[in-house]
């Protein structure tokens, strides 16, 4: 599935790339949304021209509808909603429309659409414009969610998600946009519903995603010369949630810290604790650890900022810990 | 009534076979509730009242065009020609549904018949519309969509957000915005800025520069001529058209909503129960579509009263082999409550 030949592109050019492939290999791709092809000269509207790719108005509402009417009409929308955030104006739409046409229908019609968004923008952005809210997408039947960590992957869900003929929510994480990283340049297809090891180890099981998989593997490094063992997974995508590989890592560490950039409530890490609690419970030798944000909002000011957010210091002191708390064999 | 428009005689009594089909169909699904308690669970809405601007409206379209209603959506897969037999199974739960009993009678679909899908949340399929119309316009062959709602999703913003779009885009869609003066149990002037100014509800369109027609949704031939002038400007790639069609609906909203245990039942219309308006509803009764263009075409000759007996009589025979059929189908299979999660 992969062309082998790689060489090094920022994450947002990998993403650009795979949909720039897919409008090339399928007509039936269609790409829109308020800051896409608004001039002449945009790299997509050259290749592909200005009825495939649109500026559309700030309407959160119309622009998702209007992908689920043309999914069902044959298209395969893929729409840049920008931020994360804004997909909360069109929820409806989001979460209760497209991703149930097929069931509703008894199978009679699908919706094949991508929105693309960005989260996790602590950079500053305060509030309203920084969330990883993915938990409240990652439960709705009918909709697949994906969270790329890396520029290869970012290229391969994305192709996927295009190919898909359901729903998919392609989650983005801003502080990852320019971060390079080996891509292939052909067709590259990264398979929904398979986690992937990022480190094998022996004496814990880290789990995490996104932006936070850079900060576990420094985690896992530094634990490293302490002569600590740490395994650390990327699940990729969060619906479906591939829990299989978690519970085999499990099974060989008896041991797992769960690291997510959403709050505690709203995470992958508490579903991932909870498939873990009731089908790896045997396997656990120390209560699972969760390092999640904190219950709060996002704060303006860098310090504040700081404090609520997972690092790569609260990580190592969880794998403590859960190291701490383990029964000796 | 309006006139004929050069419609042949035989298509006009075609329309009217379809309304009264459609009317049987209800009142099959009204009966229900008494003759099979049990049977329909959840919540129906019927159309009885907007049958002329149902047919009207849908007889105005052609093979390869498509349509997006609301949960009110027994009536535009009768008028497209679908199975009546696989709606009623579909309303009453079973296998030989038309959706296999997924989706019930707020969410029935015949993609065959271009009817792609039915939102149950109000004014959530006229971006829907509106995007299968972008699909239609990138496929270049002239093809147009009819997104039909109520009065009501028009203070909805994805009806506004929907229209601009459209204007913008010049996109083939009509917009058919069935003005049944009810917002479930609210009136329209309490609701509706227009309304409540004394003014159509199609000047809407102005605000996104584009045609806005008021038309008496009770006369089918009336709504056919509003919406074929806009399907022909939408096939002419000059965009989308606001048609209020004025139709009152003769039932209340929907049937009862109730707790498990408690039976359900069609309650008296909300201009009685709610407003006390009797004779506003007696004077729409009164005024009832099907036996009103009936007149007109025994009238203009191009109906018998003989003719008129056997079109009630057969849709008579077709919607008690469609409850029978309904009643036999067996129930889905449980475990089948996991297929189709995902295509």
């Amino acid at each position: 599935m992969t062309n082998e030949t790689t060489r090094e592109i920022p994450y947002i050019a990998a993403i650009n790339e795979a949909i720039h492939q897919e409008m090339a290999r399928d007509e039936d791709v269609v790409f829109f949304g308020q800051s896409v092809g608004n001039n002449p000269e945009d790299p997509f509207v050259k290749a592909f021209g200005d009825g495939r790719v649109r500026v559309t108005p700030i309407s959160e509402t119309a622009e998702i509808g209007m992908a689920a009417g043309a999914a069902l009409a044959g298209k395969r929308p893929v729409v840049d909603c920008t931020m994360a955030e804004f997909l909360l104006v069109a929820m409806d739409q989001v979460v209760n429309e497209a991703n149930r046409f097929h069931y509703m229908s008894g199978g009679q019609v699908k919706a094949p659409l991508v929105l693309k968004a960005g989260y996790g923008f602590t950079a500053g952005w305060a509030g309203q414009h920084t969330g990883s809210i993915y938990g409240m997408f990652m439960g709705i039947p009918g909709l697949k969610v994906a969270l790329p960590s890396t520029p290869a992957d970012a290229k391969g869900l994305m192709a996927t998600a295009i190919r898909d003929d359901n729903p998919v929510l392609f989650l983005h994480h801003y502080l990852l946009t320019l971060e390079k990283g080996p891509v292939p340049e052909g067709e590259h297809l990264v398979p929904f519903g398979q986690a992937v090891v990022r480190r094998e180890g022996a004496d814990v099981t880290l789990v995490a995603t996104g932006w936070t998989v850079g900060h576990a593997l420094g985690a896992a490094e530094q634990l490293a010369a302490e002569g600590v063992s740490a395994e650390v997974i990327d699940p990729r995508t969060i619906a479906p949630l591939d829990t299989a590989t978690v519970l085999t890592s499990v099974a060989k560490t008896g041991r797992l810290v769960l690291v997510d950039q959403a709050t505690r409530h709203s995470s992958v890490s508490a579903v991932i604790a909870a498939e873990v609690a009731e089908h790896g419970f045997s396997s656990l030798r120390a209560p699972i650890v969760q390092v999640t944000a904190l219950d709060a909002s996002i704060p303006y000011s860098k310090p504040m900022e700081d404090f609520i957010l997972p690092d790569t210091g609260k990580i190592v002191a969880a794998v403590r810990q859960v190291l701490g708390a383990g029964v000796v064999a | 009534m309006s006139g004929a428009n050069g419609i042949p005689a035989e298509r006009l009594v075609e329309l009217y076979s379809q309304m009264v089909r459609i009317r049987e169909f209800e009142e099959r699904v009204k009966r229900t509730f008494a003759e099979h308690p049990g049977v329909i669970r959840g919540h129906t809405h019927l159309a009885d009242g907007a049958e002329a601007s149902i047919v009207g409206s849908v007889g105005a379209i052609r093979d390869g065009d498509q349509v997006f209603a609301t949960y009110r959506c027994h009536g535009y897969p009768i008028a497209l020609g679908s199975d009546t037999a696989a709606m009623m199974a579909e309303i009453y739960g079973r296998a030989g549904g038309i959706c296999k009993g997924y989706g019930g009678s707020m969410h029935l679909a015949d993609p065959a018949r271009g009817f792609l899908g039915t939102s149950g949340i109000v004014g959530q399929n006229i971006p829907q519309g509106t995007g299968a119309a972008y699909a239609a316009q990138l496929r270049g062959r002239g093809e147009v969509v009819l997104t039909f709602f109520g009065d009501g999703a028009s203070k909805q913003g994805a009806f506004h957000e929907s229209l601009n779009i459209a204007a913008v885009w010049k996109l083939p869609v009509v917009f058919i915005m069935e003005n049944n003066s009810f917002s479930a149990t609210v009136r329209t002037e309490q609701e509706d800025a227009n309304a409540a100014a004394g003014e159509p509800l199609s000047m809407k369109a102005k605000a996104y520069s584009i045609p806005g027609v008021t038309v008496d949704g009770s006369d089918p031939l009336a709504v056919h001529e509003a919406v074929a002038t806009a399907v022909d400007r939408a096939r002419a790639g000059e965009g989308p058209t606001l048609i209020e069609s004025l139709v009152y609906r003769l039932s209340a909203h929907g049937n009862s909503i109730a707790p498990p245990g408690v039976p359900l039942h069609y309650p008296e219309h909300e201009a009685i129960s709610k407003y006390g308006a009797v004779e506003e509803y007696e004077a729409a009764k009164r005024g009832d579509p099907i036996p009103r263009f009936r007149a007109h075409l025994v009238e203009t000759g191009a109906l018998t009263a003989e003719r008129a007996a056997e079109i009630a009589q057969a849709a008579q025979a077709e919607m008690q082999h469609a409850v029978d059929f309904g009643l036999e189908s067996p129930f889905p299979e449980p475990h089948e409550a996991l297929t189709y999660v995902y295509a």
